[in-house]
């Protein structure tokens, strides 16, 4: 016998033990009782690769268990052999729909540590991205939302105006995704000529697409069917379980980092409000979500109207190094709250970074949510919790 | 101006050194747990941090939950103090060790030196809550010693279960009380502790990052590279 | 046959019968997915759509069948393969069986059964059957939750579907789906007899159930649970590629369309006119000619049907499974069964 023959063998061998085991594994499901329903890794609801393994009672779930990692990328271990300007390019992947905004926590971070205070404009900058970032994430969200429960029409338009939103990021970075536009003690570039008027244009239609969404989705008997009273969270469950964002604050949480805990971006310069709803179900997340939309094109307008003038860097050492200390900053996100917690050496790159990501926290309260809902329900609370699987895995 | 009231920014300290609202916590805290508070560190305006004891690490979060309104749960993870034996892996010509898998540089010092509150052993927990009520988070930090043990702090704050699952598959803390404590990213089986700072990244190992070289010169500048002062800066 | 003049043998009528029920069911099928499922949507979705097959993608149908033609036929390895692969079947099968009964002329039509919306009614539910077959045999969990959900549903909305169509039958007094047409030709409301008696607006409830019915036998939005691409990947389908999920496709479409047929026929008046442009253009309302021009007149109130199927299933999202129930047994139900009382009183008054 061959060297490959016998090879051969050994893998008619292996498939008839991996046959076997799942008789063996179909019987006992058989017995046991309920139906274990592989949601994912790959299945259209999990945007991604998450795996939900539910065991079903018919549709109802009797368990859920959230398996991730399946595209863990180990970015805590990555920023430890990184210098600090590096490090920006890396966390972009985290939450690639709105991926300014991951920048932006862990170079504050950065400058704390450092005693750096980037200038006004920069700052006024740094929010103005931060929130069309914002923008691009959730109006994908109003969309996928309406995919998820089957109306496909509404992704389109939300395709088509968040394209608008993209255009204005890469006009003013030079990345449609991955901007990599935040340096310590500032911004890498000022704004291009004639972007705040295009950008003024760009915002007015995401008010007209909020306005359809809200006719087309929010005014829909079909929606509120599905989405009122499903996957309701108690605030303090979800506070518990390191829920953050638009998901606490429709359970009625008036808790906004922007407002209280600017971390020196000019939030405290605008006319804006926190919204939430009492509800704390689907509807509601959708709901302030939509009204966020809305609250952010605000503040960009006013911050665009009242942009100071003067330089975009501070005085940055050209080779970076951040002294010994331990900082936590974390911003409030598309997604909810992210935050570093850089452990600096002394050295060129951080000791330690510990990423606190919005989705993670946010999923964690899945095995409690989805008990005992349907599989159409399990579909309708993963769409509304949002999360994206960069956030989820990092 | 937002409707509610604002909290200090974090980022601008305040002008008195004296954080008022951080020292009273701290006071509390050390009311509750006597002598199993080891060392505290309040940045004013800023934050605090707060070490205590192994034991006292799920007596503090319940304190912290139940007596001062710490509701929300921000996130668990640990740190490894001991400096990385792998050099920094950045500049290819210092630390040219790393090309043949040899153990650590002669030049490798492995004292540990621990951050904010201090610490004698290698890892710690690090956790942080936050009030909803006062805006305040709290660091808090425990000493792990070679059991590598430490009581779960699930019961208190339930969204502590993921992370404290990251947390044992990427430093190898044991979670006394978790039930579920098993690898949430890294598959069933996997070997060694990733974030554990012996633990070598293969890929810079095998192929080291240039590091701030990639600094470049603009090409009519032409400056010396940082790596080797002495050639000129010739563009290819 | 008789425009014509020409005796056909039996063999040559048959063959002739065959020829025009494949395209009976499948020129309209590929007119709406052209018209409506590539085109219509795409634009009120803001796009384009296919645009490269030919002039404005109007070849793209094409290449999709020669596309779907080359793939792969993949069996599931636990699957049931004969009924795996004979399920396909089944539902297609039920689209040709419903064109049968469809008339599209005073004498173009495959066969003229006396009770032929009984027959149509009947054949309708055959494509369960095909679905539970394929959701039984493709080893896949969410084929067979698609399959039990389609199960369930098809069978909720039957009753509602029936419900209406008696209605109609009382109106017409016949369940011959020629003897329909001719009752609505026929009939005159409040003495004018100048737009006939289509059943739409004497059993405007009775259509609009029917519609929905309709959306939800063909698990179109916001009805389409078995198929719930977010929940169930494809439902029933998901395990079936190449040419067997082109099938499944084309007995969606063809369906969609003959239902469409059937509902001009009850409600529209099928292939006739109204009897005042037969009098202006002044051809006997039964006259030869309309077994020309009905197809025509057919095809026109089939796409008018059709494109609110498909307006409808693109702006709606979908509702749960037991929300759909409850909409079958405790709305549309009740009120069919209203309908039918209402028009048997009717009935009785004024004739």
């Amino acid at each position: 016998m061959s060297l490959s023959d016998q090879k051969l063998g050994d893998q008619r061998q292996l498939a008839y033990v991996a046959a076997q085991a799942a008789d063996a594994r179909v019987n006992v499901e058989l017995e046991a009782e309920g139906m274990t329903l592989n949601i994912g890794p790959q299945h259209p609801a999990t945007h991604g690769t998450l795996r939900i393994i539910v065991r079903l009672d018919g549709e109802q779930v009797i368990d859920a268990d959230p398996v991730l990692g399946y595209m863990h990328r180990g970015y805590e271990k990555l920023t430890e052999v990184r210098t600090y300007p590096q490090v920006t390019t890396l966390i972009n992947r985290i939450d690639w729909v709105g991926s300014f905004a991951n920048e932006v926590p862990f170079i504050l971070a950065a400058e704390q540590l450092m005693e750096i205070e980037a200038p006004a404009r920069a700052q006024w900058i740094r929010t103005i991205l931060f929130e069309m970032g914002r923008i691009a994430n959730i109006v994908l969200f109003l969309g996928d939302m309406g995919v998820q429960l089957g109306a496909v029409t509404p992704m389109f338009y939300a395709l088509r105006d968040r394209e608008l939103i993209l255009n204005q990021i890469e006009a003013a970075t030079g990345g449609r995704f991955h901007p990599n536009f935040d340096r310590i003690g500032g911004v890498k570039d000022d704004l291009p000529a004639g972007w705040i008027a295009e950008t003024k244009v760009a915002l007015d239609k995401i008010r007209d697409f909020c306005d359809e969404v809200e006719t087309l989705i929010v005014g829909n008997e079909i929606f509120e069917e599905r989405t009122r009273g499903i996957g309701v969270i108690p605030a303090d469950v979800g506070l518990s379980y390191g829920m953050t964002g638009a998901n606490i604050r429709a359970s009625g949480v008036d808790w906004d980092l922007r407002r209280d805990n600017p971390a020196g971006l000019p939030y405290d310069k605008v006319d804006w409000k926190v919204w939430t709803h009492p509800d704390g179900d689907s509807f509601a997340r959708y709901w302030v979500r939509l009204q966020e939309v809305r609250e952010s094109c605000s503040i960009v307008e006013q911050l665009l109207d009242s942009m100071p003038a003067g330089p975009i860097m501070a005085k940055v050492p050209r080779i970076i190094k951040v002294p010994e200390g331990e900082a936590y900053v974390a911003t409030e996100n598309p997604l909810g709250h992210m935050g570093y917690y850089v452990v600096s050496k002394g050295g060129l790159e951080p000791f330690r970074v510990k990423i606190r990501s919005a989705s993670f926290s946010n999923m964690s309260i899945t095995p409690w949510l989805l008990k005992g809902t349907y599989v159409p329900d399990v579909i309708t609370i993963l769409a509304s919790l949002y999360f994206i699987l960069g956030d989820l895995d990092r | 101006m937002p409707s509610a009231d604002t909290e200090p920014s974090e980022v601008e300290p305040q002008s008195t050194p004296v954080d008022e609202a951080r020292e009273a916590l701290v006071e509390s805290l050390r009311v509750e747990l006597g002598p199993d508070l080891l060392q505290t560190h309040v940045a004013p305006g800023v934050d605090v941090w707060a070490r205590v004891a192994n034991d006292a690490w799920s007596t503090a979060c319940n304190f912290l939950k139940n007596a001062q309104n710490y509701g929300f749960f921000d996130f668990l993870s640990a740190v490894d103090w001991l400096p990385s034996p792998y050099g920094r892996s950045h500049e290819a010509e210092v630390d040219v060790h790393l090309g043949s898998a040899e153990s650590p540089s002669e030049s490798w010092d492995s004292t540990i030196v621990t951050g904010y509150g201090g610490g004698e052993t290698r890892f710690q927990a690090l956790a942080r809550v936050y009030s909803l009520s006062s805006h305040m988070g709290i660091n808090l930090k425990a000493d792990i010693d070679e059991s590598m043990q430490i009581e779960t702090i699930v019961d208190h704050y339930p969204g502590a279960a993921w992370h404290e699952r990251e947390c044992y598959e990427m430093f190898g803390i044991e979670f006394v009380g978790h039930e579920k404590l098993r690898n949430i990213y890294l598959p069933t089986g996997f070997e060694g502790n990733p974030l554990r700072k012996d633990y070598p990244l293969l890929a810079r190992l095998i192929k080291p990052w240039p590091g701030i070289v990639d600094v470049e010169p603009m090409p009519e500048v032409a400056a010396p590279s940082l790596k080797n002062p002495d050639a000129e800066g010739t563009q290819p | 046959m008789s425009l014509l003049a020409i005796e056909l043998a039996y063999w040559q009528i048959t063959v002739i019968k065959l020829v025009f029920s494949i395209v009976a069911v499948l020129i309209p099928a590929g007119a709406t997915v052209y018209l409506y499922l590539f085109k219509m949507v795409s634009f009120m979705q803001s796009r384009l759509g296919p645009m490269e097959a030919g002039p404005f993608g109007s070849l793209q149908l094409l290449a999709e069948l020669g596309k779907s033609a080359q793939k792969e036929d993949i069996f599931p390895e636990k699957a049931d393969r004969y009924v795996y692969a004979f399920a396909p079947y089944v539902v297609i099968v039920s689209s040709f069986l419903l064109v049968l009964v469809v008339p599209f002329g005073p004498n173009a039509m495959f066969a003229n059964y006396d009770t032929g919306i009984f027959f149509a009614l009947g054949v309708s539910s055959l494509s369960v059957i095909g679905i539970l077959m394929a959701g039984w045999a493709s080893a896949s969990k969410y084929s067979m939750l698609g399959g039990l959900r389609a199960a369930g549903q098809l069978i909720a909305y039957e009753l509602p579907m029936i419900l209406a169509v008696v209605g109609v039958v009382i109106q017409a007094g016949t369940m011959n789906m020629q003897g329909i047409v001719t009752a609505q030709i026929e009939g005159e409301i409040f003495g004018m007899g100048a737009l006939g008696n289509p059943f739409i607006l004497t059993q405007f409830m009775g259509f609009l159930i029917f519609m929905v019915a309709v959306q939800a036998e063909l698990t179109q939005t916001p009805f389409d649970m078995p198929i719930a691409e977010s929940e169930l990947v494809t439902g029933y389908m998901t395990e079936y590629s190449g040419f067997r999920f082109l099938m499944f496709f084309i007995g969606e479409f063809a369906t969609a369309n003959i239902f469409a047929f059937i509902a001009s026929t009850l409600f529209l008046g099928g292939w006739s006119v109204p009897p005042f442009v037969t009098d202006m253009i002044g051809i006997e309302a039964d006259s030869a000619w309309f077994d020309l021009l009905g197809p025509g007149v057919m095809a026109v109130k089939m796409l008018a049907i059709t494109f609110v199927i498909y307006w409808v299933r693109f702006t709606y999202p979908r509702f749960r499974e037991d929300q759909l129930q409850r909409l079958a047994w405790k709305l549309l139900i009740p009120l069919a069964l209203v309908n039918i009382v209402a028009t048997a009183v009717l009935k009785v008054v004024f004739v």
